[in-house]
């Protein structure tokens, strides 16, 4: 069962204040629901519904558009590895095997004791320091294996 | 060398109130209250300031475009950056939160706004909450809020993050998001002016655009006027990506050949490799060949060669890669980020990520490029928004330019069957 807590409604209360019309909230309360449980979990979609006057089916329709939404269970560490034109002119992509051959998981797949989720992302806008992985809310530029390596034993 | 906004941007603590103020940051805002929100108009509009987020719009015209005496009116700041080899707003939303505030005030007094959004892409959460901090200090100041300075104008400014979709870097899908919908684009038009955010005129600039008009008011329009070339002016963010010694960003001025930004500014190629191609505006516009190097960065010789100045990245390309890679990766891109809309998009970029793919991979034959030009002929012009032209610049340039890098692969895939 989910339910918002205590410290997210009163978040609710400010995001709301911000608009004049109650569906602007949609995306906002979307992340307040995975920022709580990592992903968004379907009686979320529900709850948020009845916040907004609109049909579940609707908040789904939302949801699965965004690709920074989870809609099952990810890792602690969620990893949106850069693979667009400028980190793929700094060999992104072998990069990205030699993380994927670390984590011993295919890109897209979650370790099986759910620390990591490795996600092939598109553009990071940090092009300028390629190649470019975001972790959780931390953005890690200028990435060698040895980088790699040393960020990843750094995550508890 | 002509700064307008990398000035102080290494200076330590010029995200807080304080340290900026010292910088002489918010002086404009009594200037600006003491002329008609008419005359601090006029004064974008003097200065040749054009959009920097991609179309090179002029913004003073655009803001007198805001449908007349309908309120409430808003005003959106794009934040979305998200276009490939683009990281400019990124850097000055990072290390200068105040600087886009004092112009989105600037801004709103001029067009006669009381709200503004700046939405922010979903990945720019510790972007966003720098500038939480600096609306909240503004706040405090009376800088934001109700009778600002004493002047009877009111204006707050509220961030909003998306949540991982290109398309909403396109003013109307932003504008829908922005709304709790899906991200996708409106019928243009009426343009967001006349009915944007919630149906009321809106004003949406680009993060670096915004960024330039407290300078615009502090020196004066003439001055700003004076840079660059006869219809671009003004400085440009350009950020350099790709085979160079020294990517980054650098503040050029309007009319700098493409040859100086990447041998003066990023330091040249990198591993003694030749330049074969550029991408001068991010990778909705089409690629360029290393002959076309000396040509000035600026909207009007960019057009002129063959391509767009857009949001101002140059992916430099070195000739160790072959092209259709490079398309291929873009198409990928496009097609994973078409938001379904319209039909030509939607399927359009799907089949030719398919045909690149196949060539790609050696599986290729001659009339599939003759196919991948039927399919650009049949997007160009005929989407619904300009992704769907965004996705046919990589491909078509890729083929126009650079047949042999077509012809490399699927004469080995000849040779493979022979």
């Amino acid at each position: 069962m989910f339910t918002f807590s205590e410290a997210s409604e009163k978040q609710i209360v400010k995001i709301f204040a911000k608009y004049p019309f109650k569906k602007s909230a949609m995306l906002p309360l979307l992340s307040l629901a995975q920022r709580q449980e990592g992903f968004i979990p379907p009686e979320a979609m529900v709850d948020i519904a009845s916040r907004m006057d609109v049909s579940p089916a609707y908040v789904q329709s939302v949801c699965t558009f965004y690709t920074m939404y989870h809609t099952k269970p990810v890792g602690k560490y969620v990893i949106q590895f850069c693979i667009n034109i400028s980190c793929y002119l700094n060999d992104s992509d072998s990069l990205l095997d030699y993380m994927a051959g670390k984590l011993n998981i295919k890109v897209g797949e979650t370790t099986a004791d759910k620390k990591f989720t490795l996600l092939r992302e598109e553009c990071l806008a940090a092009c300028s320091s390629a190649p470019v992985m975001r972790i959780n809310d931390t953005y890690y530029e200028n990435l060698t294996s040895e980088k790699v390596d040393q960020i990843l034993s750094s995550l508890e | 060398m002509t700064q307008i906004l990398l000035k102080n941007i290494d200076m330590e603590g010029l995200t807080s109130l304080e340290v900026y103020e010292k910088q002489g940051g918010y002086k404009t805002l009594a200037k600006a209250f003491a002329k008609k929100p008419d005359e601090v108009l006029e004064m974008v509009k003097a200065s040749g300031l054009r959009g920097r987020g991609g179309a090179g719009f002029p913004t003073g015209l655009k803001w007198s475009f805001l449908a007349k005496d309908v309120f409430p009116r808003y005003l959106v700041c794009n934040a979305d950056e998200s276009e490939p080899g683009t990281c400019k707003d990124r850097l000055l939303l990072q290390k200068n939160p105040h600087l886009l505030i004092e112009g989105m005030i600037l801004c709103a007094y001029a067009c006669r706004i009381e709200t503004g959004y700046n939405y922010f892409r979903g990945e720019f959460y510790d972007l966003a909450e720098i500038t939480d901090r600096a609306i909240e200090e503004c706040r405090a100041k009376g800088y934001l809020g109700k009778n600002i300075l004493g002047s009877g104008f009111n204006f707050d400014i509220h961030t909003h993050l998306g949540a991982g979709a290109y398309i909403c870097g396109e003013e109307s899908a932003l504008l829908t998001s922005l709304e709790g919908y899906r991200g996708e684009p409106r019928l243009k038009p009426p343009f967001p002016a006349v009915k944007g955010l919630y149906d009321k005129p809106t004003i949406v600039n680009n993060v670096e655009t915004l960024c330039v008009v407290p300078y615009i008011v502090a020196e004066g329009p003439e001055k700003h006027a004076a840079i660059g070339t006869e219809k671009s002016k003004g400085t440009k963010l350009v950020s350099v990506s790709g085979h160079v010694a020294k990517p980054g960003n650098y503040e050029i001025i309007l009319g700098t050949p493409v040859r100086v930004i990447i041998d003066e500014y990023a330091g040249g190629m990198r591993n003694g490799n030749k330049l074969k191609a550029f991408i001068p505006g991010g990778s909705s516009v089409p690629i360029l060949t290393a002959d076309k190097v000396d040509v000035g960065y600026d909207y009007e010789s960019l057009a002129a060669a063959g391509s767009m100045l857009g949001s101002g990245a140059l992916i430099v390309i070195d000739d160790t890669v072959n092209m259709v890679k490079v398309a291929l990766r873009l198409t990928s891109f496009y097609q994973h980020e078409s938001c379904g809309k319209c039909t030509p998009c939607r399927e359009g970029t799907r089949w030719m990520w398919q045909l690149l793919n196949q060539i790609n991979n050696g599986d290729g034959k001659q009339d599939q490029v003759k196919l991948l030009e039927d399919i650009c002929d049949n997007m160009s012009f005929k989407c619904f928004c300009p992704l769907g032209d965004a996705a046919v610049s990589p491909v078509l340039s890729s083929i126009q330019n650079f047949p042999e890098d077509y012809q490399e692969l699927i004469g080995a895939a000849k040779a493979a069957v022979a």
